[in-house]
């Protein structure tokens, strides 16, 4: 157990931006209401998931919909804890401890804010590893724990209790209720056992973003690379250097995809690189030959400050180096490509671990 | 005979152009600029009358680039107490207004906000609907506080500016009348934080523009161009009308490096390129599209606050005519500090004990100056490797911001504009990467104030469109048709107006029934 204070949440939103892939939403909101929520009832608690009691009710805690929307309307600030209540009333029994869902941009940041009001521990994992755009994109799922009972709330003080016959069906319906919501809902779902997190969910993640942030902070203050530092830690590569020399969207399907083309710079001169997105960074291709696709993670950084560049931000002109990350094992078995592999986002190939990618 | 004067205040000097119908440069003058910015902007308005001997009733328009707003911010001074209204409970309020300001600031505008019932969803639905007694409640509060101005920001007003009006109708009722109220949906896009820091700092800087104006009127007068209409540029380097920029003076705060970028366009007939703008104390490097400056993506802090404006994307080096040279090592460190207009005294050519990167060119041999004041006989003890090093630290400077604003490996059209291009030598003109030709224009020196004279009048929207409704062609076409009725309001000419940017984005996460369009429109200025 260690305390997460308001400098760790700084570090921390920094890093779950790069673990965003692009996506997850800019951190910056629920970052401010994760500090406020440390500056007005203290730091959080944050447990290693071997201390979770096997028999503890975890709940995890998240914002669904669009980033663009949770900027613009910002939470009541309720919501939240209305889910998070709603789900140990029906369970009729208390929470031990919340959790993050997604330790990829916004969503690391919100269960923060619910720990330190609800004066509860957050536990040191999440159940992606990276950012994902749907429900079902959770390692909590391939363990055959249930969305549902799931509590969405608004703003307005709305609030559905949502009981589904599987995970599908609780991604479209919930998708659903947040645009009738208004493009965002705050919501508590996946309520799972200790043990269900000791097996299921991806350990250490908030630590990691936290060390990421530390890292980025560090080398920029001392004038190091700060892509190196997030390699090291990551265990990731460098898979291009280069300048953005087009980006083109459309909306397929009702979700918001494109292309991004890089221009190589210095030993990347001469090459390509085209980064195939839908919401996160999905496929990297450098010179015609795949380097990286999902579920490893693909993440864009700014040269200068290691900062990562979301989809949406991505724009004409932007010196960047493009890294890719290993991502949990969890993620690379038949089933769970099945979840969150290649295919499932429409690109008709196989999916090669980046390490083995790297190595030939 | 028509005739324009051009104005641009800059740290050290404040220049002062005349350019006739055809846009032909008629005279050009460089003053110091002084402390009160006033008295300097006076005093270039009559030389320059002078110096092209013409009749002073000839002059129809001044366009006057400053740094009056700008300065204001960061000095924290002479800004207005101001009450700002966010419309958004039941929404909002898990991050109360001025959350993330610099202390200083706050207490500046006043700390005092006021949350009320109402706003909109992203579709135009309304989240609740306006509590018009809070409104009134909050107006009663402000008025006995008895703040300078208002700020009225309610979510999702670029969708939907209903409660914001509405609420502005209320106050008014309420407050001393002419208290300026700042609406946010005319100044900024979506981001509520970014959008209302804005506004605040808009309602906040309207006295600030107000006392400007007065004075750069009672300088026409003494210059005998009373009559002349006045005109101030703003960021992205289109002209505000003076009613517009009393509304809008939070607009100037980057003027003054989009008025260069726009002059070195009109120097040098190029559309595409990058500009390099060599002042006294750095040397400012920015891309041309199309004629205007390419602007910056990310999130703009102004004064130590989050914004959502639009600025021109810069680069900001420590390379100008007064940057003071070291030798350290092996190595040549240039800056970051200048002497600035103190070069005339302090510069080793001019008997100072300081070195500069001008003391270098004319070192060098290739930079004269017609100042009898400066003798380049003082710098022959300089040793000739430390010279060259120098010039290559220069050159390499330069090159380097070059190429981090270029888009692409071609070789690209730089254009060097300001007082201090004399430091880069035009024996090294081809030899510098990744640049097609460099063209130091005519004029070159005078390239902000050309540049404000020569601006057209723009209108922009920035908002998200429901696709339910209507289809997607019908919504980009109902946002160029904004757009170009927001030029006109603001000054154009109807018949030039065109469509000079188009940006449309996908809602991420949501299902594609929403998109945010955004459209800039152009034209020449009705004279």
């Amino acid at each position: 157990m260690r305390l997460l204070d308001e400098s760790s949440v700084e570090d921390l939103a920094v890093g779950a931006a790069i673990l965003g892939t692009g996506g997850g939403g800019d951190p910056y909101i629920g970052k401010l209401m994760a500090v406020d929520a440390i500056k007005e009832c203290g730091p959080v608690e944050l447990v290693d998931p071997h201390e979770v009691p096997d028999e503890a009710l975890i709940i995890p805690t998240a914002m669904m919909g669009a980033p663009t929307v949770l900027v613009e309307k910002l939470p009541g600030g309720g919501e939240v804890f209305q889910t998070f209540k709603a789900l140990e009333r029906r369970l009729g029994r208390k929470a031990y401890a919340t959790i993050s869902a997604e330790a990829g941009g916004v969503n690391s940041t919100i269960p923060i804010a619910v720990a330190a009001r609800l004066r509860i521990p957050l536990v040191d994992a999440d159940g992606m590893g990276r950012a994902f755009p749907e429900i079902q994109m959770v390692t909590f799922h391939l363990h055959g724990i249930s969305a549902t009972p799931m509590a969405m709330a608004d703003e307005k003080g709305n609030s559905v209790l949502l009981d589904t016959v599987d995970d599908f069906w609780t991604e479209r319906i919930s998708r659903a209720v947040t645009i009738v919501m208004g493009g965002s809902s705050l919501i508590s779902l996946y309520p799972m056992y200790g043990r269900d997190v000791k097996e299921a969910a991806v350990h250490g993640t908030i630590t990691l973003a936290e060390r990421i942030g530390r890292a980025v902070r560090e080398s920029l203050r001392e004038k190091r690379s700060p892509v190196q530092e997030v390699l090291k830690l990551t265990r990731g590569y460098e898979l291009f250097k280069g300048k953005i020399v087009d980006v083109e969207r459309r909306t397929v399907a009702g979700f918001a995809r494109g292309e991004a083309v890089f221009e190589g710079l210095e030993e990347y001169k001469g090459s390509i690189l085209k980064i195939r997105f839908q919401n996160e960074n999905l496929v990297a291709i450098r010179d015609g030959e795949i380097v990286a696709s999902v579920p490893d993670l693909i993440t864009v950084l700014e040269v200068e400050t290691g900062l990562p560049v979301t989809t949406e931000g991505l724009r004409y002109g932007y010196r960047t180096v493009v890294i890719g990350m290993p991502c949990n094992e969890k993620w690379r078995t038949e089933e769970a490509l099945k979840v969150v592999g290649p295919k499932y986002f429409g690109y008709d190939i196989d999916y090669i671990p980046i390490e083995e990618r790297m190595k030939g | 005979m028509t005739l324009r004067i051009g104005i641009d205040v800059g740290g050290t000097h404040t220049d002062a152009v005349i350019l006739d119908e055809a846009n032909r440069l008629v005279a050009a003058v460089k003053t110091p600029t002084t402390p009160d910015v006033t008295t300097g902007i006076a005093e270039a308005l009559k030389k320059v009358i002078a110096a092209g001997d013409i009749d002073p009733s000839e002059i129809e328009a001044a366009m006057l680039g400053t740094t009056h707003c700008t300065n204001a911010i960061v000095e924290r001074r002479r800004l207005s107490r101001i009450g700002l209204l966010r419309i958004g409970k039941p929404a909002t309020t898990a991050i109360k207004p001025y959350r993330a300001f610099p202390e200083d600031l706050k207490e500046a505008l006043g700390d005092v906000w006021f949350i009320v019932k109402g706003g909109h969803e992203y579709d135009g639905r309304e989240i609740a609907p306006l509590d018009e007694e809070e409104v009134r409640r909050a107006g009663e509060e402000m008025k006995k506080i008895g703040v300078e101005a208002v700020a009225i920001c309610s979510v999702f007003s670029p969708v939907c500016p209903d409660h914001e009006v509405r609420a502005m109708e209320i106050l008014r009722g309420i407050l001393e009348p002419g208290t300026p109220i700042t609406l946010s949906h005319e100044i900024g896009s979506i981001g509520l934080l970014e959008r209302e820091n804005a506004s605040a700092l808009n309602a906040a800087l309207i006295k600030v523009a107000e006392t400007a104006v007065k004075a750069f009127r009672e300088a026409m007068r003494d210059a005998g161009i009373g009559e002349a209409r006045l005109y101030l540029t703003q960021n992205d380097g289109t002209l505000m009308n003076v009613e517009y920029a009393l509304k809008y003076p939070v607009r100037t705060v980057a003027s003054g490096p989009t008025n260069s970028i726009r002059g070195a366009a009109y120097l040098t007939g190029t559309r595409n390129g990058i500009v390099v703008d060599i002042g006294g104390t750095t040397t400012l490097v920015g891309a041309l599209t199309d004629g205007f400056p390419r602007e910056s993506a990310v999130a703009v802090e102004i004064g130590g606050v989050r914004t959502n404006f639009r600025m021109p994307d810069l680069i900001a080096v420590s390379c100008g005519g007064g940057t003071i040279v070291r030798e350290m090592d092996d190595n040549v460190e240039l800056g970051p500090e200048s002497l600035g207009y103190r070069l005339i005294e302090e510069g080793l050519a001019w008997g100072g004990g300081t070195l500069t990167t001008t003391d270098i060119a004319l070192a060098a041999g290739y930079a004269e100056i017609r100042d009898p004041r400066c003798n380049p006989e003082r710098l022959r003890g300089l040793d000739a490797k430390l010279i060259q090093k120098a010039v290559q630290k220069i050159v390499s400077t330069v090159e380097e911001a070059v190429d981090r604003m270029k888009t692409s490996p071609e070789p690209v059209p730089v254009i060097l504009v300001g007082g201090g291009g004399i430091i880069i030598p035009k024996a090294q003109y081809d030899k510098i990467k990744g640049v097609s030709q460099v063209i130091r224009p005519e004029h070159f020196q005078y390239a902000n104030a050309i540049g404000a004279a020569i601006a057209e009048v723009s209108g922009e929207v920035d908002r998200i469109f429901s696709l339910e409704q209507e289809t997607r062609a019908k919504a980009m076409e109902e946002a160029k048709e904004m757009a170009i009725r927001e030029a006109v309001k603001a000054g154009a000419k109807a018949e030039t107006v065109k469509i000079v940017h188009v940006e449309e984005i996908p809602l991420a996460y949501l299902p594609g029934n929403a998109v945010r369009i955004r459209v800039k429109a152009a034209g020449e200025l009705a004279l």
